[in-house]
């Protein structure tokens, strides 16, 4: 019983991934997207949380936080690119 | 039913909370208007979701297993701080780089802060609207 409400569970965060997946690919502006993808990665975390449930292990633990720090780190290049036209710029002074 | 039954179901129950307000939050992002009400659904909802689900898996491994799980609280944290940031930052830039509001929102009071006298602005909000209407009809 337990087990069908965690795949229950999982089931809903990947009908809300492929709902976001459908904003990334249509999205009208690119921050649409930029924001689509963030959600699509802290979802997967939470995904990754319930099948280290299912599975009763605890090696996917690691996993969570790095991809809580991958999803930031990618959505802060994200937009900075589309405020800036660069991600990385050489002189400091803006 | 044992003391570690109950809260294994208080987990299960709590991941399944998060699950169905993720689905909500990811039906708001289809259906609003524009990049700003969007990131409202994008960033709030969607970390409830998380947050519940993570504390979810916690309080299972921990009346499971006996397990404290320092990298999970690290997960709850660190989500907790940074998708706020992260929804800032994307507003911040879709105004900057000048995507336009919904037709039927109120006033801009940014907007002659930011983009006084700049000629370039209110022609390409122009260019802007025009495709969305096109779009519309």
């Amino acid at each position: 019983m337990k087990e069908m409400i965690l795949l229950l569970a999982l089931t809903f965060f990947m009908i809300a991934i492929a709902l976001l997946l459908y904003r990334v690919i249509v999205g009208p502006s690119m921050p649409d997207r930029a924001i689509a993808l963030d959600t699509i990665g802290v979802n997967l975390i939470s995904a990754i949380a319930i099948v280290s449930i299912v599975l009763s292990t605890k090696a996917f633990l690691e996993a969570i936080l790095i991809l809580g720090i991958l999803a930031f780190i990618g959505t802060i290049a994200f937009s900075k690119y589309i405020e800036r036209g660069v991600i990385v710029d050489r002189n400091g002074d803006s | 039913m044992t003391v570690m039954e109950i809260l294994e179901w208080a987990a299960v129950l709590l991941v399944l909370f998060g699950s169905i307000i993720s689905v909500i939050s990811a039906f708001g992002l289809i259906k609003l208007p524009d990049v700003y009400t969007r990131s409202h659904a994008a960033t709030k909802s969607s970390t409830l979701a998380v947050l519940a689900c993570l504390l979810g898996a916690f309080i299972y491994f921990w009346s499971h297993d006996g397990y404290v799980s320092i990298r999970l609280i690290l997960g709850i944290i660190f989500v907790f701080i940074t998708a706020p940031v992260a929804g800032h930052l994307i507003c911040r830039a879709a105004y900057r780089s000048r995507v336009p509001l919904a037709r039927n929102s109120g006033e801009d009071e940014l907007k002659p802060l930011l983009f006084d006298g700049d000629i370039a602005t209110s022609t390409v909000a122009a260019i802007t609207n025009e495709d969305t209407e096109k779009d519309d009809k």
